[in-house]
């Protein structure tokens, strides 16, 4: 298991630059009325066949040729579906991948969501070439990044170059702490 | 809100700026695990570490990067450090703080730090 929900959406993401996408989008929902979270990390990757999903939740299998079991997908199932959540994956090959994971916000064993800053800055400042549009909403506040109107902005700047890195991660920390008003989630 | 209009400002500084750092002229790489094991295992604190340690020291020759499983899951965080012309050495059980260590004896001065090395794990 992770340690922090964010940890999973960095795993999660990692297949999806495997996957070849250009494009990720990460959004996280909390709704404390409805008392769920939900998470969802869609690409534009190469996609898998039907037999493919239906085995990625089975930790014994990997497309990864270093080792024989894959745990990324059924640490992100269990952590969901041990809330009380839901899990889901969609995917057509050639159009891209959709993971979706609901928890119970309030349920004892949901794990805290964890450094989202860092888990995005991480993904953004490493990945130069992948476009990351990340949503974070806490009830009815939200804010988005979209790297793509950054880098227009930037003209050919790389997101990576220390003043640009800084800017990205105190976007998303000032931001993040204006929408859920520091409450750990 | 922060806004993107801080971003126009850097871009201005940026552009008046020459030999923004180019990839192709690194002749060092560091490379972090960033697959389940070493996710789970704290790879993202050891990595954000590096990059931030890097990018401040403006070591402009080095390139900071990450890489899936590297089949040592046990280990993990793994960072591996290549130079041209020299053997790779292989850095296991990083922590962020181990990691500046690394960055100021191994990248600056070029002295491996021989205690996390994985040769000190397996002996």
């Amino acid at each position: 298991m992770m340690p922090e929900i964010s940890l999973n959406v960095l795993d999660v993401a990692q297949n999806s630059i495997r996957a070849d996408a250009t494009l990720i989008i990460i959004t996280v929902t909390a709704d404390r009325k409805k008392d769920t979270m939900t998470i969802v990390i869609k690409d534009n990757g190469c996609g898998m066949t039907k037999e493919q999903v239906t085995h990625v939740l089975d930790p014994f299998f990997t497309t990864r040729t270093t080792r024989k079991v894959g745990l990324g997908i059924p640490f992100f199932q269990y952590a969901a579906t041990s809330t009380g959540g839901n899990f889901s994956i969609d995917s057509v090959v050639g159009e891209g991948t959709m993971v979706t994971a609901s928890f119970i916000l309030s349920h004892i064993d949901r794990m805290p969501l964890g450094d989202m800053t860092s888990t995005m800055h991480t993904l953004i400042t490493l990945n130069n070439r992948i476009d990351f549009l990340y949503t974070y909403t806490v009830d009815d506040k939200s804010f988005t990044l979209d790297t793509r109107e950054i880098r227009m902005i930037l003209d050919g700047i790389p997101l990576n170059s220390p003043d640009v890195s800084n800017y990205i991660r105190e976007f998303l920390s000032e931001n993040k702490q204006e929408v859920d008003q520091g409450i750990i989630l | 809100m922060k806004s993107l209009e801080e971003l126009k400002a850097i871009r201005e500084k940026m552009q008046n700026q020459i030999g923004l750092r180019n990839e192709a002229e690194a002749n060092i790489r560091v490379v972090v695990g960033m697959a389940t094991c070493g996710i789970a295992s704290g790879a993202r604190p050891v990595l954000n570490a590096l990059s931030t340690a890097v990018q401040e020291k403006g070591l402009s020759n080095i390139v900071v990067t990450q890489t899936g499983c590297i089949g040592l899951c046990q280990f993990e965080p793994i960072v591996e450090i290549t130079e041209a012309d020299k053997e790779k050495v292989t850095y296991v059980k990083m922590t962020a703080e181990k990691a500046l260590e690394v960055v100021e004896k191994h990248l600056v001065r070029g002295q491996i730090v021989k205690e996390y090395t994985i040769q000190n794990y397996i002996k």
